[in-house]
């Protein structure tokens, strides 16, 4: 009976990621993201205005489970684009500095811009972490 | 519980070359920030490489280690001579091994 379950799920994410072009998996919603990280990537998806869906997996563990097993990534958040993994928030910061992200995302390439006004370079690795590092919980 | 210093000489053991700087991201022993860089990461794409790091740990991330942040890199001068170096030895200007960005 689990089993079915589990395949329920399973085959749910892999036609929910078949079928957004740029879907989300986090914690939380992007309006009330439950951690810093998926908090981060929904900030930069919002910030190049690149719609998306978005899919919390905290309601029930085994989302998380067999969205792992499919994408062979541990962590949360993961942000598919056509059926892809682009990454987790680490490679999507990274990408959205260098403007990679709105051209993966096909939207303009604000990110890119608001990156090079980053006051500190050295901090480049974790952009707008300050403001948002209380959240790690 | 894992510190720092733990996570950096898994990392490094693991993968031939590597060298890892860790942190502690908030000192409460689970949240850390990695930057790796290793000659192996080369030619991989970033999704390859940062999973070459979370395979050190297993399950291990999202458990005793609640997050794991990444940054890797291939080296941009490697120490020694690469196996398949391309530049010739007399050109300057050639750029070292293309990194995967």
């Amino acid at each position: 009976m689990s089993d079915t379950d589990q395949n329920q799920i399973h085959d749910a994410i892999g036609q929910a990621i078949e079928q957004h072009e740029t879907i989300l998996f986090m914690k939380g919603t992007p309006d009330a993201p439950a951690c810093g990280f998926s908090a981060r990537t929904v900030a930069a998806l919002q910030a190049l205005e690149a719609p998306f869906a978005a899919v919390d997996v905290l309601p029930d563990p085994r989302i998380r489970e067999e969205l792992s097993a499919i994408s062979q990534w541990p962590t949360i958040p993961q942000l598919f684009v056509r059926g892809e993994l682009v990454g987790g928030c680490d490679i999507v910061m990274e990408m959205y500095e260098s403007g990679e992200l709105a051209q993966t995302l096909g939207v303009g390439d604000g990110g890119a811009e608001d990156a090079h006004e980053l006051p500190d370079e050295a901090e480049a690795v974790a952009p707008g972490l300050t403001q948002i590092e209380n959240r790690l919980g | 519980m894992p510190n720092a210093e733990e996570i950096k000489q898994r990392i490094e053991a693991a993968i031939p070359g590597a060298q890892a700087e860790v942190e502690d991201w908030t000192g409460g022993g689970d949240h850390f920030k990695a930057t790796v860089t290793a000659a192996a990461f080369a030619g991989r794409s970033r999704i390859e490489q940062h999973r070459l790091v979370y395979e050190v740990f297993g399950a291990e991330i999202g458990g005793p280690i609640h997050a794991l942040s990444l940054k890797t890199q291939s080296p941009a001068w490697p120490p020694s001579t690469p196996p398949q170096a391309r530049q010739p030895p007399t050109s300057g200007a050639q750029s070292p091994e293309p990194s995967p960005q």
